[in-house]
């Protein structure tokens, strides 16, 4: 369904230049659950923004559903993959409604019958009638959150980019983000590509696991094999490790 | 509990009054702190941030803070006014917060920064607060001091800057430490180094350490004692490692919600809030059980 | 969250629906938010006696015939000319012995339409330069705003008189002249808001959903760049107040016998020693006006402030 053949993604020129990912190559077959672990500045965001056409410079083949796409993107791909945003209080529009965020994309798709539409994206995220006229800022975290889920649905996209889509909530409303975005993909048999740092969110979503460091996919694993500990590359383990347990004896000297 | 507490606590509450009425962001909040590491966990909104705040006296108008009893070794903390808070901080009572990259001066050196807060307190020259910063540097385990001190915020990574900010905290010498999610911005293999060097740090001046966060993980292995706070109130209380053994539905809600690595579940069990939680509980005073 | 044990006094009645955090339709919505920045304006003394200036300056020039006879305005009575203030007449005469009272009153419909022109003008001209410069940058952005930076290189007062010159005096002229030499600020403002957002998660999101850079200006940018022109604009609108009647004064704006303030207090500084009046009155008028759009301006900045 989403095939990276050799990506890479590099800011600025000459020697100031840095390479944020590096000849990442991935297949992600349809209805699979794809994650991409590793620490800031690892690429892992960088390469699901490639993945969703936001890096015009992207270098590398990236196909879609079996097509492969130009970094400037026809409008109806944008029916097939959709994309939810770490930052639920970034992604909305401060000054529009729940019901104007969710109407923009059917009238820029044409799609009519908005009116069922939206109830139909509002129910599916658990929210109500109740919600779809507030703003952004009237809405908790998580509510905001499930806004941009719905946002990303009402397209009926066949795919689904995830950055660190619940970081940035408490772990009650983790918990039911988690929950809804697994329903989500037994009942659409939606293909997921997510993005996160901690371990145990990717591996509680995702069958395979990708391991990031320094813009290079380092190791590609499961979830299975992570959660017994059958991971063959050291920052692999040291990230496995971190993840488990608060280790007090790990003051180290740094220098800057 | 024979040595008296470094800071006690009775009955605090924050009132912010608001177009649609007022809202009471902490109320009956009451503990007291030893030489200890003391953790306060809950959610977002759950009061657990604004009570460090109204212990700094950092509450912004129009909000209010009112408490039965605040004190702070002789200090009372409910008759100060601003200028009486400014005096206090740093010297006996010191706040980490969540992102080194607000808290500290993008234009100034970090090291004169450091400086900067010793002259601040002890009206020592500019060579004896340098000296004094260099040695807190060290303290905190950068391996260059000297390098780092002449640095900038923007050229040091998050785990030096929380750091920095640590040193720039503890060299006026306070008894308390006020942690607020000072490890939530940081990757997790730092994480760990900073906390490591926040516990050296404060058992070496055996002083008390509030923990503010979210983690109960984190709060659970780092802390002697947990407080669980929700919607305002402090709903429970227990020793860290016992934790695991909490009693409160919310507690446990909590707790068996977070996703476990090598234990995968269909479905995370979800909270359900019960109304009852938000009723006003008895003040009760959060000591060692 | 039920949080009803949290909050004490909660409004009810038609506040309670205003303030209602779950509004059932998109109207009650949009008139909560706005219900909400008035009440925060309200809560600024300065900002609201503002308001009041600038409310009771539409409402005296809507309704001038109400307020003042509008022959007295423009009939030359020569015998009564230079009469100091009485009950006949208020504010005195002029030099051709007309009313400055009624003067004063039709004297604030110029002022409105210049106000009102000048703005229908400029911030359209100002978003069409800034928006897509500062959302496509590149070469866009370098031709606008060398273009904008080659109008800020000309001093304001003089430019506005050239125009004024050259396309002949009279009130549309004069509006024409402010208006180009008011737009680049608001050209370098919409840029510089438009720099803000550019990369904000909610417009990749926009982007996402295939809304073309049109699209996105409209309904992303602009309604989020508003705010900060028309609080520019409230500001400048006392410079702009000034300039107009600064050109009336020189005889470059609006053309007698109709009343301007600027002209009214050009053609009293003659007897200004003598009958002070004169010139005096419509010297006040231009200066309460002015600091009324200036301190509703400063309120309003300070709102958005807050809330940002």
């Amino acid at each position: 369904m989403i095939e990276l053949d050799r990506v890479s993604v590099t800011y600025g020129v000459g020697h100031t230049a840095l390479r944020a990912v590096q000849d990442v190559s991935l297949r992600i077959a349809s209805g699979e659950a794809l994650g991409l672990v590793g620490e800031s500045g690892s690429g892992k965001s960088t390469v699901l923004r490639a993945v969703a056409g936001l890096i015009p410079h992207a270098e590398g083949r990236i196909a879609i559903d079996g097509r492969v796409l130009p970094n400037r993107r026809p409008r109806e791909s944008r029916k097939i993959i959709q994309m939810v945003f770490q930052d639920p209080y970034g992604s909305l529009h401060p000054n529009q409604t729940v019901d104007q965020t969710l109407s923009a994309p059917i009238a820029i798709h044409r799609l009519g019958d908005a009116e069922r539409r939206i109830m139909a994206a509002l129910t599916e995220v658990g929210l109500g009638r109740e919600h779809r006229y507030r703003y952004p800022h009237q809405l908790s975290g998580g509510q905001r959150q499930r806004v941009a889920i719905a946002r990303a649905l009402i397209l009926e996209p066949r795919a689904l980019l995830l950055d660190e889509p619940t970081s940035a909530l408490d772990v009650s409303v983790q918990a039911e983000i988690l929950n809804l975005l697994t329903r989500l993909r037994r009942d659409h048999g939606l293909t997921m590509l997510m993005v996160s740092h901690d371990l145990a969110v990717i591996a509680h979503i995702c069958d395979r696991i990708g391991v990031m460091r320094g813009g290079r996919l380092l190791e590609m694993t499961t979830a299975a094999a992570m959660a017994e500990g059958r991971v063959s590359d050291p920052y692999s383990q040291q990230l496995l490790r971190a993840n488990q347990t608060l280790d007090p004896a790990a003051i180290a000297d740094v220098t800057a | 509990m024979t040595a008296p507490p470094l800071l006690e606590v009775r009955n605090l509450r924050v009132v912010y009054p608001g177009d649609d009425g007022d809202f009471r962001a902490v109320r009956n909040v009451s503990f007291s702190l030893g030489r200890e590491r003391l953790g306060i966990v809950g959610e977002s909104g759950s009061g657990k941030s604004t009570t460090g705040r109204a212990i700094m006296g950092l509450i912004p108008r129009p909000g209010r803070v009112e408490a039965d009893a605040m004190r702070l070794g002789d200090a009372d903390l409910t008759r100060l006014n601003e200028r009486g808070f400014r005096r206090l901080r740093g010297k006996r009572i010191a706040m980490v917060m969540q992102d080194p990259k607000f808290s500290l001066d993008p234009v100034m050196t970090v090291g004169k920064q450091v400086a900067e807060t010793h002259r601040y307190h002890f009206r020592s020259s500019w060579k004896a607060a340098r000296t004094a910063a260099l040695e807190m540097l060290e303290a905190v385990h950068i391996r260059d001091p000297e390098r780092v001190y002449a640095q900038y915020p923007h050229q040091i990574s998050g785990g030096m800057g929380q750091r920095v900010m640590i040193a720039m905290m503890l060299i006026a010498g306070p008894e308390i430490l006020i942690a607020d999610e000072p490890t939530s911005a940081l990757d997790v293999s730092v994480q760990q180094q900073v906390l490591a060097i926040m516990d050296e740090m404060v058992r070496s001046r055996g002083m008390g350490l509030i923990l503010i966060s979210h983690n109960l993980r984190l709060v659970s292995s780092f802390c002697d004692r947990v407080l669980v706070m929700y919607a305002g109130q402090i709903v429970e209380s227990c020793r860290a490692n016992r934790l695991h053994a909490a009693t409160h539905p919310y507690t446990r809600g909590l707790l068996t919600a977070l996703p476990e690595l090598g234990n995968r579940r269909a479905e995370l069990p979800q909270l359900r809030r019960d109304p009852e939680w938000l009723a006003d509980l008895p003040a009760q005073v959060g000591t060692a059980p | 969250m039920s949080a009803t044990n949290l909050r004490i006094g909660a409004p009810t009645g038609w506040r309670g629906w205003l303030l209602d955090s779950a509004p059932a339709s998109r109207n009650q919505a949009r008139l909560g938010r706005w219900y909400r920045a008035w009440l925060g304006l309200r809560r600024n003394g300065l900002a609201m006696t503002g308001l009041v200036i600038v409310l009771a300056l539409v409402f005296v020039a809507l309704f001038a015939p109400l307020f003042a006879n509008h022959a007295a305005a423009y009939t030359q009575t020569l015998t009564d000319r230079l009469q100091p203030m009485s009950w006949a007449h208020p504010f005195g005469t002029d030099e051709l012995g007309r009313d400055i009272y009624a003067r004063v009153v039709f004297g604030s419909r110029t002022t409105l339409t210049i106000v009102a022109l000048v703005s229908l003008i400029v911030v359209p001209v100002g978003l069409a330069m800034g928006l897509p410069a500062g959302y496509f940058g590149g070469w866009i952005d370098a031709v606008l705003m060398r273009l904008t930076d080659i109008f800020l290189a000309f001093p304001r007062l003089v430019l506005a008189l050239a125009f004024a010159a050259a396309l002949g005096p009279g009130i549309e002229n004069a509006v024409i002249a402010i208006s180009l030499t008011a737009w680049p600020p608001y050209a370098r403002l919409a840029r510089a808001e438009t720099l803000t957002w550019r990369h904000a998660e909610f417009i990749e999101a926009a982007e996402l959903q295939g809304a073309s850079h049109l699209r996105i200006l409209f309904t992303q940018i602009v309604p989020l760049s508003m705010p900060s022109v028309i609080i520019r604009l409230t500001l400048d609108m006392a410079g702009i107040i000034l300039t107009a009647a600064g050109l009336g004064f020189l005889g470059l704006g609006a053309q007698p016998p109709s009343p301007e303030w600027g002209a009214m207090v050009s053609s009293g500084r003659q007897y200004l020693l003598d009958q002070w009046w004169v010139a005096t009155i419509p010297g006040l008028a231009i200066f309460v006006v002015s600091l009324g759009f200036n301190l509703l301006g400063d309120g309003l900045r300070d709102l958005s402030d807050s809330r940002g």
